[in-house]
């Protein structure tokens, strides 16, 4: 009898070329850094910086009991946000992630003072307050939230992805989520289905390393996470998510990929949060010098300044920036700050829409 | 001795079926696993396979008879040693088998006259209540694109329960989508559909595998409005069988209507009949809310009147009473309906009147028309095919408490299945079950007879 012969991968080295499979399925080309004309590197520098001071001023606004509940931060991973978002075309793609979104709206667009205000849940709140740091959407933007149940954005993704199919609209779904939900068993069952229907649909992990305090090596059978569609025959992809020019490369790819009627494709993004999970998040899960290591060396707005420098923008162009974010940020502040909290009546408005 | 070949239970809840085709005619040889006969159910067309061996002896039914019971000798076989006997006459086996699928429940014949003024518009037709559903579904998608069938099995196997029948045929692949066996997948993708402005109907092959969905149903449809402060609506409807079938155990035999019907943000509807089966379905889909649709694959194949058109749309929201009654009421919904109907006959035997009232919608919930039937009889049941604690019937009695305490002369009572996981032996699960019987005594310990 014939035994089924055993290939024997003698090294790491080999198990590249050892995907066999690959070589038989068209594949997306290996994305290039995106080559940014100095208006739109500006403009990327702008919004990295835009997100780094809002999450650190609702950092603040939660260490003044303004903000309750959970807080998830961006921090560290603006990069991943703005070099995808600048890609779409608003109106018509659309953007759907977990529930540490705030860079994701602000990446849109959305106005700060109405994030800031659901966030300390005032009735000119984006959910009129009754929605929080999780819970926020902006259907005139196609930003679909905001969700709180780790995984769930990505089989809902696939339905707004199907939602632009169906309707032939020429969109396409941008879903977002986390190496932690990376391992939930509804993202499985998502991928079968947009690969089995050439869904329209982006994938994203943001691998930022920890889900909660537990790393990706300590949760992840595979931890090279942009194979995990592999088996669906969906092509993935691994990007410097700490550098936007190379996340703006990568979207390109990956749109070109998707309008043209191939299906989905993932993309894992190796970012990085500087901040705890949440805001009651101790940290004993890594060291300082970690952390710091990070931002020191593969800081995503860091990087791209060095960008801007190169290209011969002066530290005073970049201060003006600086000082039109800051007001921004303020002003957003003061807004979630004095605006009014919802009128009671609120809290029976809006569970059905139609009367029964 | 010649073998006896009888009408096959093709399904749980099969009691007849049509033999629709012999293969085979008498004196041909047969072997085991050669395809006998057709037999049409309500579901299906299925091919009747030879077990023994031996010659055809005679055929006792013929090809086209409709309404053959489970059970009843079609044809008799020859082993080939005795094929040269004179093939006796076909005895009719009387005592046959106790017919091995006996329905638990019995709903009356005739259902009492609907006294609903929407849905009494002239023109009748008599329909199952799988066709019904249907027909609600091909003419909400006729009436609007944005309205798509997705499920396991709902295309081109035409629905597990032949609900679906049809649709691929008239609105194509990309309108009525089968799914992998991915519960919370496709229920993600629904509501993920619904949120970006379709309108999905999602259906369970059973509500039992909804259990791996429900997350979507609970988290991601029922409250994005609300926490979007209006914004994001989610118009969706999850439909399919629910409750227990027949013999098919503890996993497959449950009521979720209590789980659902306790969740701000979802419309809960579970009807009796095929008309309102019909007319809240359409209402259903044109809905801008999240509803659950539960029906009872226990009634599926029965048959109704239901008005004739596209119109019949039944509001959401409002119970009907479908017996008049002055001595007691009974509140019902689903397959319960039936049972109570029946116990009213029975009742009204005794003199006792009941007043039959059918919720139709569990959420939300009728509570005007429960308080002014209660406030007539004075006396109040609940009747659900379910289990006990934490029920629509739990909720129904604190309603009298807070809302009727007034205008009751006796406790308020709840007649349920009992409080276990459903027994797959025959007899355990009929003592499991409720039945007309046990809501004709509940009702007797309530007026005090």
């Amino acid at each position: 009898m014939a035994t089924t012969p055993v290939k024997k991968t003698s090294s790491k080295k080999a198990s590249v070329s050892e995907d066999a499979g690959r070589a038989n399925r068209e594949r997306p080309d290996e994305p290039k850094p995106y080559k940014a004309r100095k208006e739109e590197l500006l403009k990327f520098y702008r919004d990295m910086l835009l997100i780094r001071r809002f999450e650190e001023k609702a950092g603040q606004l939660y260490g003044l009991g303004l903000i309750g509940g959970f807080c998830h931060l961006y921090i560290g991973q603006e990069a991943v946000a703005i070099g995808l978002q600048s890609a779409l075309t608003p109106g018509k793609d659309s953007v759907i992630t977990g529930y540490r979104d705030h860079g994701h709206m602000l990446a849109y667009g959305i106005d700060p003072n109405v994030i800031m205000a659901e966030l300390t849940g005032r009735a000119a709140g984006i959910s009129k307050g009754k929605g929080g740091s999780m819970h926020m959407f902006s259907t005139a933007h196609k930003f679909y939230g905001g969700h709180g149940i780790v995984g769930a954005q990505v089989s809902l993704g696939a339905g707004l992805a199907f939602g632009h199919k169906y309707a032939n609209d020429g969109g396409v779904c941008l879903a977002y989520f986390g190496d932690g939900a990376s391992n939930q068993g509804q993202v499985y069952e998502s991928f079968n289905m947009a690969e089995l229907w050439k869904l329209p649909i982006i994938f994203v992990i943001e691998n930022n390393q920890y889900a909660m305090g537990t790393s990706v090596n300590r949760a992840s059978s595979e931890d090279q996470l942009y194979r995990r569609g592999e088996s669906f025959r969906i092509p993935g992809i691994q990007v410097d998510g700490m550098d936007v020019l190379a996340v703006r490369g990568a979207a390109e790819v990956a749109l070109d990929w998707v309008r043209s009627g191939k299906g989905p494709v993932l993309l894992e993004m190796k970012t990085y949060r500087y901040r705890g999970h949440s805001m009651s998040d101790p940290a004993k899960y890594r060291s300082r010098d970690e952390v710091q290591s990070v931002r020191d060396n593969s800081d995503p707005i860091e990087g791209c300044k060095a960008y801007l420098t190169e290209m011969g923008v002066g530290e005073d162009a970049l201060k003006l920036i600086e000082k039109e974010i800051r007001t921004i940020v303020n002003e957003a502040a003061d807004f979630a700050e004095t605006s009014p909290e919802p009128n009671l009546s609120e809290l029976y408005t809006d569970v059905l829409v139609e009367q029964y | 001795m010649a073998i006896e070949l009888k009408m096959p239970a093709l399904s749980p809840t099969m009691e007849e079926g049509t033999l629709a085709k012999w293969l085979v005619k008498e004196g041909d040889i047969v072997k085991s696993g050669d395809i006998l006969a057709e037999i049409e159910t309500d579901k299906a067309t299925m091919e009747f396979e030879a077990v023994d061996e031996g010659v055809i002896s005679s055929i006792t039914v013929a090809e086209g008879t409709d309404g053959v019971k489970v059970g009843t000798v079609i044809a008799l076989i020859l082993s080939e040693d005795e094929e040269q006997a004179p093939s006796a006459a076909p005895e009719v086996n009387a005592k046959a088998d106790p017919a091995p699928a006996t329905q638990p429940y019995e709903a009356p014949a005739t259902v009492a006259p609907n006294p609903d003024p929407i849905v009494s518009d002239g023109n009748m037709q008599s329909v199952t209540l799988r066709e019904a559903l249907r027909d609600a579904m091909a003419e909400e998608m006729r009436r609007d694109d944005r309205v798509f069938v997705m499920g396991e099995e709902v295309a081109e196997y035409q629905g597990a329960y032949k609900v679906t029948q049809g649709l691929l045929d008239e609105f194509g692949a990309r309108r009525v989508i089968d799914t992998p066996i991915t519960e919370y997948g496709f229920a993600g993708i629904g509501t993920g559909a619904a949120m970006g402005g379709l309108r999905p109907i999602i259906e369970f092959m059973t509500f039992n595998f909804a259990m791996q969905a429900i997350d979507h149903i609970i988290n991601s449809a029922a409250k994005t409005n609300y926490m979007s402060g209006g914004q994001m609506r989610c118009p969706i409807v999850f439909r399919g069988p629910n409750g227990a079938a027949a013999r098919v155990g503890a996993q497959h035999s449950q009521n979720y209507v209590p789980w659902y019907a306790s969740v701000p943000g979802l419309i809960v509807i579970a009807p009796y009949d095929a008309a309102d089966a019909k007319g809240l379905l359409k209402a259903a889909i044109r809905c801008e809310d999240p509803v659950v649709f539960l029906e009872n694959e226990l009634l599926y194949g029965r048959t109704y009147e239901v008005p004739a058109g596209n119109d019949h749309v039944v509001p959401i929201g409002k119970a009907r009473i479908m017996r008049e009654g002055s001595d007691v009421t009974i509140v019902s919904y689903s397959i319960g309906v039936g049972l109570s109907l029946e116990a009213a006959t029975k009742l009204a035997e005794e003199g006792i009147s009941a007043e039959v009232i059918d919720l139709r919608t569990i959420r939300p919930l009728d509570k005007a028309t429960i308080l002014a039937s209660l406030a007539k009889t004075n006396r109040l049941v609940v009747a659900e095919e379910g289990w006990p604690v934490c029920s629509v019937g739990s909720e129904i009695l604190a309603i009298c408490m807070e809302e009727g305490f007034d205008d009751l002369d006796a406790p308020v009572m709840r007649i349920t299945n009992e409080d276990v996981p459903m027994p797959y032996a025959a007899n355990l699960e009929k003592m499991a079950l409720i039945n007309a019987d046990k809501i004709v005594a509940g009702v007797r310990k309530t007026v005090g007879r």
